[in-house]
């Protein structure tokens, strides 16, 4: 069993090192243009490299939040429907006639710009999943404004703070370390000694 | 009282008479109800011969999870559980397997001849598919379970649809993920990939790369047909014995990265904690008896065959115990279909019931030798105190029925 598992890691080591990267077998498909992929990859990751070009601030958020959120979210980032909190309060909210939430619920406690790792994650959920039913309407600097005034609202940055693609990926977001990323290995349990 | 597990060979011919006496008692009014209603067949002529229906006396249907309507005021879906107390053998029909969103997401309705698939990223050579370039390709089966973190039994489940509905098993068939990869060519210091759907909130999961080179497929067959909607159609990542969420939907786009993205789907059910992330990828091994399960009813004391699912996200189950009294004593059960690694098992288990209250269980071991633990024994390992246990992650302890003096079976966590 053991000896196995060492020539499948052994295995799975010359895998990655010479196999991955051979010439392609069967030819199939076709290479996607420049554009295609720019379009295409809406992925923005921890870096923010893939942040294109752009800024917004709070108070220009605000003025878009109003007309394009609002109505679903709540003039405070707070409705009695489906839609998440997206801003905190510091005087509890009523409970009664707000339908029930599934863990992990979105409340005061975990809204996006207090409980995601990277302000980057709060541009790419908008500019990707926002507004409900019209998604992938916003401009990118909408999408900084509004990121903007939801991190300003949450007390992350400040209302004058400029958010575009250099300062966003470097806000300093409060739960950054909330989030630890496990190891997978073929063929084994997933937690030592876990009964 | 003989081995309960062991029915004697008397009991059954015992049973078999009276059955035959029974039947030519009632055998001419069972003869007449077996002539068919030919008029009522005639007018379903599309669904007799077209698309098959299923008998109109069987009404095992999904149903979503309580507390929040699917479709809700949005008219998103967000999570529906399978009928488990009604299922045999190891597949979920199509039409009953589960599925679940994020947060709520609408079902797309994509044209099969406009869909595409991208990979890119950290790749030699990007490359886009059409669905129908993606059949050219070599392919392979296989039995595999999805599973969502969220299915965890609570006191006030009543039915194993409530407590365990959000697992189901099929035949999926499709192109290794590995074989695309090469194709694309994975660059030096690629570490994760992060996959897209097409819905309208896009969703994507990071993947570790040497998951994503193992077993993972590009999947556009369910069960012998196209992926249903509801399951991803057009084209389905599957990431065996990984939790729901990874099984990407209307798959889109593959992006080769050097870091995990932590993306929105990501990051909500990661903790800071390294043991309870641990325990959120791979399901753990798991099993439930579905018969007899709460709100089942037995006739009276006699044979009773006890069948379940087991299950592992680790590879295949090798063994499920079963007790009947409340984890006291356990006895093997028989696995009644092929193990195959990461898919449900079915079990079976002969019970003579004596009529007594008791607590019925069951209890999967993988062929890691990982054995599916009780909530007590999880409860230990968090240090919980007994009255406030959180199981961490996927929740794969084990699953009390009670069966009362009357028969009547209830969660035993209540
Ligand atoms: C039609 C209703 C609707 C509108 C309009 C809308 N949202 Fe949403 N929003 C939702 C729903 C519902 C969700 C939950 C995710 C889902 O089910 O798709 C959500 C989720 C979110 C989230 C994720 C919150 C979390 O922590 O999970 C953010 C951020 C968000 N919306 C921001 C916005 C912004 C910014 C706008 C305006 C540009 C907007 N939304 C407009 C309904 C709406």
């Amino acid at each position: 069993m053991a000896l196995r598992k060492l020539i499948l890691g052994a295995a799975a080591f010359c895998f990655c090192q010479i196999v991955w990267a051979q010439s392609p077998a069967y030819g199939v498909g076709r290479k996607p243009t420049a554009e295609e992929i720019k379009a295409w990859d809406i992925s923005i990751g921890p870096t923010g490299k893939e942040l294109p070009a752009g800024h917004g601030t709070a108070k220009e958020g605000a003025a878009i939040y109003k007309v394009k959120c609002a109505g679903c979210h709540g003039a405070d980032g707070y409705s009695k429907n489906h839609a998440p909190t997206l801003i905190q309060s510091k005087i509890p909210r009523p409970k009664e006639g707000v339908v029930h939430c599934l863990e992990p619920c979105v409340d005061d406690n975990n809204t996006m710009a207090v409980h995601s790792p990277y302000a980057n994650v709060i541009w790419d959920y908008i500019n990707r999943g926002m507004p409900l039913g019209r998604e992938g309407s916003l401009k990118p600097d909408e999408v900084y404004s509004l990121t903007a005034f939801l991190l300003f609202r949450n007390n992350v940055i400040t209302e004058a703070e400029l958010m575009s693609e250099t300062t966003l990926p470097a806000v300093k977001m409060p739960n950054v370390n909330g989030f630890a990323v496990a190891e997978w290995k073929h063929g084994t349990p997933r937690l030592q000694r876990y009964p | 009282m003989s081995n309960p597990s062991k029915p004697n060979r008397r009991g059954f011919l015992k049973g078999g008479t009276a059955l035959a006496g029974l039947a030519a008692a009632g055998g001419a009014k069972e003869a007449a109800a077996q002539a068919t209603n030919q008029s009522a067949a005639a007018k379903k002529t599309e669904e007799v011969i077209g698309y098959g229906e299923r008998s109109r006396f069987i009404t095992s249907k999904r149903y979503p999870v309580a507390g929040r309507h699917s479709p809700d005021e949005f008219g998103l879906m967000f999570h529906v559980l399978t009928p488990l107390q009604d299922s045999v053998g190891i597949i979920t029909p199509s039409s009953l397997h589960y599925f679940a969103t994020h947060r709520g997401s609408f079902i797309p309705d994509i044209d099969p001849k406009e869909h595409r698939l991208m990979i890119h990223g950290m790749v030699d050579r990007p490359l886009i598919f059409s669905v129908d370039e993606l059949k050219r390709l070599p392919y392979v089966t296989r039995v595999h379970f999805i599973e969502c973190l969220g299915n965890r039994a609570r006191a006030a489940d009543a039915t194993v649809q409530d407590t365990h509905g959000l697992t189901s098993c099929a035949e999926w068939t499709g192109v290794p993920l590995s074989l695309l990869l090469k194709e694309a060519g994975v660059q030096q210091g690629a570490a994760w990939i992060v996959a897209e759907g097409a819905e309208e909130v896009k969703g994507s999961s990071s993947i570790p790369i040497n998951k994503a080179m193992d077993d993972c497929m590009v999947c556009y067959a369910m069960n012998g047909e196209p992926i249903r909607p509801q399951q991803g159609f057009p084209l389905r990542l599957m990431v065996p014995g990984f939790e729901g969420i990874y099984q990407i939907k209307y798959l889109r786009r593959i992006k080769v990265v050097d870091r995990h993205y932590l993306t929105y789907d990501d990051y909500g059910h990661i903790t800071a904690d390294p043991k309870a992330a641990a325990l959120t990828n791979q399901i753990g091994p798991k099993s439930v008896i579905t018969y007899p399960s709460g709100g089942h009813k037995l006739q009276g004391p006699g044979f009773y065959e006890i069948s379940g699912l087991a299950w592992s996200g680790a590879g295949a189950v090798r063994g499920v115990d079963v007790s009947v009294n409340g984890g006291r004593s356990w006895q093997a059960a028989e696995l009644r279909t092929p193990a195959y690694p990461m898919a449900h098992t079915r079990f079976g288990f002969h019970w003579q019931w004596d009529g007594q209250p008791c607590t019925l269980m069951s209890r999967c071991t993988d062929e890691l030798g990982s054995v599916q633990p009780s909530r007590q024994e999880v409860g230990k390992y968090w240090n919980d105190p007994p009255e406030r246990i959180r199981v961490r992650g996927n929740d794969n302890t084990i699953q009390p029925w009670k069966v009362g003096a009357d028969g009547g079976v209830t969660n035993g966590l209540a």
